[in-house]
């Protein structure tokens, strides 16, 4: 499963995606953040603000509920600042 | 058919809203540019970074929420990416009608949806060298959602 950062996220993660292959009990977006934020001081540090981070399961909107099972990308990004 | 393009390159406005014209009694735009300063701070550029896989398919669904909302003959929404410099164009969101208010309105929808919708990201970079994330507006959810239906 692919994994996406975004704008500062990216920076503080240190790139801009990786490929993970989550433990079978990681079967929800919020479970994944978790897991994920567990994997590096980097990721811990950028994941400390994870309430105000929006994720996107195969480019669609996802909540922490959102199952990932079958999933291929899975984006973490800021709230938006477009237009 | 809603003219969705998200690019490095400027656009043309001439080009564009003659484009709308075609069927239509009115077209109303608004063009997005880069500011010189942000809170009293000289800029030097701004960038914008995207979600690529995610970008024109989120504008589109934008678009087409305007189409069957107002009685438009047609609509367009660009946005540039990359390092932009003030004065710099950023973003053309237009819509045309056969009467001014469904143009007007139109206009207005499409770019506070953009601006809570669609993932781009801005970063500007100040004539000291800093830079720094923008952060989101909440006068930004706002706009959004006084277009609830």
């Amino acid at each position: 499963m692919k994994i996406l950062y975004f704008a500062w996220l990216r920076e503080q993660i240190g790139h801009a995606e990786e490929d993970v292959i989550p433990p079978p009990n990681v079967t929800t977006v919020g479970a994944l953040t978790e897991w994920l934020a567990s994997s590096s001081p980097g990721h811990r540090k950028a994941f400390a603000k994870r309430g105000s981070l929006k994720i996107a399961v195969d480019q669609t909107f996802a909540r922490d509920d959102t199952s990932i099972a079958g999933a291929c990308e899975i984006a973490y990004f800021p709230p938006f600042t477009g237009g | 058919m809603p003219l969705i393009r998200v690019s490095l390159e400027d656009f043309d406005v001439a080009t564009e809203l003659s484009r709308l014209q075609v069927n239509a009694g009115a077209v109303a735009s608004f063009i997005g540019i880069v500011r010189g300063d942000s809170h009293g701070r000289a800029l030097r550029s701004m960038t914008l970074e995207h979600y690529p896989a995610m970008t024109e398919h989120a504008l589109a669904e934008i678009a087409d929420r305007a189409m069957r909302r107002w009685d438009l003959t047609d609509c367009t929404i660009i946005h540039r990416i990359g390092r932009l410099k003030p004065g710099a164009r950023i973003v053309l969101a237009a819509a045309a009608s056969a009467h001014r208010k469904a143009a007007l309105e139109a206009t207005t929808f499409l770019i506070d949806w953009l601006k809570t919708d669609a993932p781009f990201w801005k970063r500007e970079e100040f004539s000291s060298g800093e830079s720094v994330w923008v952060t989101r507006n909440a006068g930004d959810d706002e706009a959004r959602a006084r277009w609830a239906e």
